[in-house]
C-alpha cells in the first residue's frame, strides 16, 4: 500500500504510523459523561468498506494525515492535513 | 458412525464404500431454543458445549459460507496456555485441559501435538519478565521449565547462536505447547455437535437481529426468518458488523494478520519456537510445511491479504534466528482478520439485549482457545452467568478499566 501525502507526495507505506480511526480527532470535552469517553478511546465503527483513519508521516514531514481509504481493497481516495482541517 | 482403527481397515478392505457425511445438511427450521452466528471454531464448540455440558440441542449455527472457512481456516494452529494476568491464565489453562482429552472427546482425531513450545529471549530483562511468566503458570497448575542458553542449544541447535545484535540468551520451555491440525478441530466439533442434534446450516447469512422490547426473538437470514429465544454472536472477524445489527458499536477494530508456509521439508524442527526480538514464531505442520508468522500489518484491514513489507520483516526475522530455512521455497501466504480489542482480550458477555450474548475480540490468540471459548459460551447462555474462568472478559471493561492487557502495552486497538 501507498499513501500519497498531501506534502511529500506517493510515498511507501512504511514511512507511515497507523495511529487509529477518525473518532481520535473528536476528543470529549473536560467532565464529558464516562460514555463519551470510551466511545472516543474504544468503541469503533469499524466498516468493511469506507473508513477515515489517522496516520503520522513518521519518516517524511511529520504531519499528522487523515486518510479516507477502503479497508476491504486498500485503495486510498483521499489524504488530508489535519492541521489544515482543524483550521 | 464411529471412527476406530477397525473401522478403517474394514473399510479398506471393502472399497471404501461405508463412510457416511460426517454431519446432515438440514434445512433451517421456523424456530429453535439458541441460534449461534457463525460456524467456526468458536461458534461450533459453543453449540457442542450446549449439547454436551447441558442437554440444549434444539440449536442451529449459521455460517454466512462453509463450516471452518473463517480464521478457525487461517492461522497457525499454536495451541499453549502461557497466560500470565489473572482472568486469562485460568481461561488458557482450562482451554489446554480440553485440548489434551479432545480426540476421544471427540472420537475425531484434531492431531493435537504437544511438542513443547520455547519462547526465546535475548536480553535480562526480557528474561526476567519470562521467569515471572513462567511462575504465574506454575502457580495455574501449568508447566514452564527456564532453559539457559546451553538448555536451548540442546533443543534448537540449528538456531544461530553466534548472532551478537540478537544474542540467545536462553527461553522458557512450555512442554505441554504445542499445535494442532486447524480444519480437523472445526470439523471435529461440526461432527459432534451435529451428532447430537444441533442443525449445522451454511450459506445461510444472517441479515438483520431481531429484538422487541429489549428482547431478542430471532434472526434475519437470507435463508428465512428464524425464531430463537436466545442468540450467540460467535463471528471474529465481522464482529463490528453483525453487533451494528443490534444497535451495538464495539471496542473492536479489525486488522490483519499474515501467516506463510513452505513447501513440505523432513522433520526439521520439532518443537514451536518464538523469537523474542523480531516476532517471528514458527512451527512444522505434519505434512512437512514450515508454518510461520510475525505481527500485525498494524493498520484496520478486512483484506485477507497482508501488505509486503510485513512479509519482508518476517523472512528478515526468521533468517536472523535460523538461517538454515533459507532454501526452503513458501509455497503460500494468507491474512487472517483479527478482532483487536483496545487490551488484546476477549470478550465472552452478555449484551444490553437480552438473551443476545456476545463472543468476540480473540486478537490473534483465537485458536488455542476454541475449546474453552465454547465451553464458557455455552455455560453463559445456557445459565446466563458467566463461566467461572471466563468472568473477566467482560464487554464494559473498558470503561470501567478493568482491563486484561498482557502485553502491558496500553489500551489502544493498534498496540497489541
Amino acid at each position: 500500500m501507498r499513501l500519497t501525502c498531501p506534502l511529500c507526495g506517493e510515498r511507501d507505506r512504511r514511512e507511515f504510523y497507523y495511529y487509529g480511526a477518525e473518532d481520535y480527532l473528536h476528543r470529549p470535552s473536560e467532565g464529558a459523561p464516562l460514555a463519551e469517553w470510551d466511545n472516543y478511546l474504544h468503541l469503533r465503527d469499524n466498516p468493511a468498506g469506507v473508513t477515515k483513519d489517522l496516520w503520522y508521516h513518521e519518516a517524511g514531514c511529520s504531519q499528522w494525515l487523515l486518510v479516507t481509504r477502503n479497508t476491504v481493497t486498500h485503495e486510498s481516495s483521499a489524504v488530508e492535513l489535519v492541521a489544515e482541517r482543524k483550521a | 458412525m464411529r471412527y476406530s482403527g477397525l473401522k478403517v481397515i474394514t473399510e479398506g478392505l471393502f472399497g471404501n464404500k461405508g463412510w457416511k457425511p460426517a454431519w446432515r445438511e438440514p434445512s433451517p427450521k421456523a424456530e429453535y431454543d439458541m441460534v449461534i452466528i457463525g460456524g467456526g471454531g468458536h461458534g461450533l464448540s459453543t453449540a457442542y458445549y450446549l449439547a454436551r455440558n447441558h442437554g440444549i440441542t434444539n440449536v442451529a449455527v449459521l455460517e454466512k459460507g462453509y463450516l471452518g472457512g473463517g480464521n478457525v481456516g487461517r492461522n497457525t494452529t499454536i495451541v499453549r496456555a502461557n497466560y500470565f494476568l489473572p482472568g486469562n491464565s485460568e481461561f488458557y489453562s482450562h482451554s489446554l485441559k480440553l485440548w489434551e482429552g479432545l480426540e476421544s472427546e471427540l472420537n475425531y482425531n484434531v492431531m493435537h501435538s504437544q511438542r513443547g513450545l520455547i519462547n526465546l529471549f535475548h536480553s535480562d530483562g526480557q528474561r526476567d519478565a519470562f521467569v515471572r511468566r513462567g511462575n504465574a503458570m506454575i502457580n495455574q497448575g501449568d508447566d514452564a521449565i527456564l532453559l539457559d542458553r546451553e538448555g536451548v542449544r540442546e533443543h534448537l541447535p540449528y538456531l544461530d547462536f553466534d548472532n551478537t545484535r540478537f544474542p540467545i540468551y536462553g527461553g522458557l520451555l512450555h512442554p505441554r505447547g504445542g499445535s494442532a491440525r486447524h480444519d480437523a478441530v472445526a470439523w471435529g466439533y461440526a461432527r459432534g455437535a451435529d451428532r447430537r442434534g444441533v442443525d449445522l446450516i451454511q450459506n445461510c447469512e444472517v441479515t438483520g437481529i431481531d429484538i422487541e422490547g429489549g428482547v431478542v426473538k430471532g434472526v434475519q437470514t437470507t435463508r428465512g426468518v428464524i425464531r430463537a429465544k436466545k442468540v450467540g454472536i460467535v463471528v471474529a472477524g465481522r464482529s463490528s458488523q453483525v453487533a451494528a445489527m443490534a444497535g451495538m458499536r464495539l471496542p473492536i477494530e479489525s486488522h490483519i494478520l499474515q501467516a506463510f508456509v513452505t513447501e513440505g521439508l523432513k522433520p526439521v524442527i520439532n518443537h514451536v519456537v518464538s523469537f523474542g526480538m523480531g516476532h517471528f514464531y514458527i512451527s512444522q505442520s505434519d505434512k512437512g510445511g514450515l508454518v510461520f508468522g510475525g505481527d500485525l500489518d498494524f493498520y484496520a484491514s478486512y483484506a485477507a491479504r497482508g501488505n509486503l513489507p510485513m512479509v519482508e520483516h518476517v523472512m528478515e526475522a526468521g533468517m536472523t534466528l535460523m538461517p538454515m530455512i533459507g532454501r526452503a521455497k513458501v509455497l503460500r501466504s494468507w491474512g487472517g482478520i483479527m478482532d483487536m480489542s483496545p487490551d488484546g482480550s476477549p470478550v465472552i458477555d452478555r449484551t444490553h439485549v437480552e438473551g443476545l450474548y456476545l463472543n468476540c475480540g480473540w486478537n490473534y490468540g483465537g485458536f488455542k482457545a476454541v475449546p474453552a471459548s465454547g465451553w464458557c459460551m455455552a455455560h453463559l447462555m445456557a445459565t446466563g452467568e458467566p463461566h467461572e474462568v471466563a468472568r473477566k472478559f467482560r464487554l464494559d471493561r473498558f470503561s470501567t478499566g478493568h482491563l486484561l492487557d498482557e502485553e502491558g502495552t496500553g489500551s489502544q486497538h493498534n498496540l497489541h
